[in-house]
């Protein structure tokens, strides 16, 4: 998001928020952890299936208004790296 | 010498008993499940009698990561799989997995969760449906949950040839365990008391249409005038014999045979099928008609097809020649769910030597059936035929026997 030339990055997109889509739309079995041990660990290893992952990047995009890039989330990616990405496009510049 | 396959779990969910006791305590006293729809208003369709699974509660029963991905029917087919497994004593994570597969039947597939998806479709647009639509309506889907569930990754597959289906995945079950897998999980579950379940339903026009209970379903009676639905079945453990016998096993009996046909083109002239498939259950089981102690009828309460059926088991096995009897009378039909709950009161009815009883029905006197009405009838049983017959020309027979 940009105001009169300075950039103002806006963390619209947590760990919290993340963790809540998932539940949603894939369903939660027991604690899923402490937060600083899943964010570096892949999907696959968090023990969510392709279309799992597909019915979060969905969610997000509607919630968030955004379009994630195609290898924005696979298994391999963990939850740091999607947040990051999404943020990245929560506070790109309007084209 | 074909292996013998032979049934060492039982997982029932049924209208009147969730679970293989309760089912067989009502069944066995004559205790209904089918009552006014009460899962969705049925007020303005003309059918509003179900069989209906009270207290299902699969929260506490499944794996939260389950529930966003299972339709009804499939959340009763896990669990009623679960059941069965811990019946026969069989820690799936003990085995391996390619000596394990699941053969079941379905009928109709997901249609609750499809109808929830579809809505949002229509009034939200494509981005609100769920990625999990892809396959949890699909009618393979509670074989391969079954599988993921429990690591089994033996042959598989599914049956869709509609009540007939029934029959027809445990005989696909036996296949496979002659071919070398030692255990199949077989059986079926359908489920699709929902609006959209249910038009489609009504729009084959065999339902009826009367809103009391006791009056509605009523096989080989003169009032006869459509079926019930219901929803569940039951999931069946098949053991090649001598692997079950080695390990311990209660075996509550054998697969002894198996025949099916489909009916000739309407109006060929040609006689219907029913007669000859019972015919070849008998031999495939080498049985001769007079060692079958009770039939358990496919019921279908149409006056057509209750003749046939009752010419078909009076050609085969004489004038009031054998007990016969309907249990569904108190569930309402499961479509592919209905034979392997068949097959297992045929099996609890051998264990106890009683026959459960058809319930409300006053037999017509012009079909000459031995209908076991209104009180549970005790009886020597060692050997059980059940039929099951498809729409639009479906019809297996299968012989259970005791060891």
């Amino acid at each position: 998001m940009t105001t009169k030339g300075t950039e103002v990055t806006v963390r619209a997109f947590t760990l919290e928020d993340l963790k809540r889509i998932l539940v949603e739309v894939a369903g939660a079995d027991e604690d899923m952890g402490p937060d600083a041990e899943i964010l570096d660990l892949g999907f696959e290893q968090l023990g969510y299936e392709s279309l799992a992952l597909l019915e979060t990047g969905g969610r997000i995009e509607r919630d968030y208004a955004i379009t994630l890039a195609d290898d924005a989330l696979h298994a391999e990616v963990t939850p740091r790296e999607l947040i990051d990405a999404v943020n990245n496009l929560l506070s790109a510049p309007a084209v | 010498m074909t292996a013998s396959a032979v049934v060492t779990g039982l997982g029932v969910a049924a209208p009147n008993g969730l679970g293989t006791q309760d089912f067989w305590a009502a069944t066995r006293a004559g205790k209904s499940g089918i009552g006014r729809i009460t899962r969705f208003d049925p007020a303005r369709y003309p059918s509003q009698l179900a069989g209906e699974i009270p207290g299902f509660a699969a929260e506490e029963l499944l794996p939260g990561r389950l529930l966003p991905q299972t339709d009804r029917m499939t959340r009763l087919a896990l669990v009623a799989a679960d059941w069965a497994l811990a019946d026969a004593g069989v820690r799936p994570a003990d085995l391996p997995a390619f000596d394990m597969g699941v053969v079941t039947a379905s009928a109709s597939g997901g249609f609750e969760f499809g109808q929830g998806e579809l809505q949002k479709l229509w009034s939200k647009g494509s981005q609100y449906v769920s990625a999990y639509q892809s396959f949890a309506w699909f009618y393979a889907v509670n074989s391969g949950q079954i599988s993921i569930r429990n690591g089994m990754k033996g042959p598989s597959g599914v049956i869709v040839s509609d009540q007939a289906g029934g029959l027809d995945a445990v005989a696909q079950a036996r296949r496979q365990i002659r071919k070398g897998t030692p255990l199949i999980v077989t059986g079926a579950v359908d489920a699709s008391i929902c609006p959209w379940g249910w038009v489609a339903q009504m729009a084959g026009g065999r339902l009826s249409t009367r809103s009391e209970p006791a009056r509605a379903y009523l096989p080989f009676d003169d009032e006869a005038s459509g079926h019930v639905p219901g929803e569940g079945g039951a999931i069946l453990i098949l053991e090649e014999a001598s692997a079950a016998r080695r390990r311990g096993a209660k075996i509550y009996g054998e697969i002894a045979g198996y025949g099916t046909t489909f009916d000739p083109r309407p109006g060929s002239g040609r006689p219907p099928g029913l007669r000859r498939a019972i015919e070849l259950a008998l031999r495939d089981a080498r049985l001769e008609p007079s060692d079958v102690d009770v039939v358990f009828a496919d019921a279908a309460a149409l006056p057509d097809h209750d003749r046939v059926e009752a010419e078909a088991i009076g050609a085969v096995f004489g004038p009031r020649g054998v007990p016969v009897t309907a249990p569904k009378s108190m569930t309402g039909r499961l479509y592919s769910g209905g034979a392997p709950l068949d097959l297992s009161a045929a099996l609890l009815a051998i264990e106890e030597g009683l026959i459960p009883p058809t319930v409300n029905v006053a037999p017509s006197p012009g079909y000459g059936l031995d209908l076991v009405v209104a009180q549970p009838r005790p009886a020597r049983l060692r050997t059980a035929m059940v039929l099951a017959r498809g729409h639009g020309g479906f019809n297996s027979a299968m012989a259970v026997r005791a060891l």
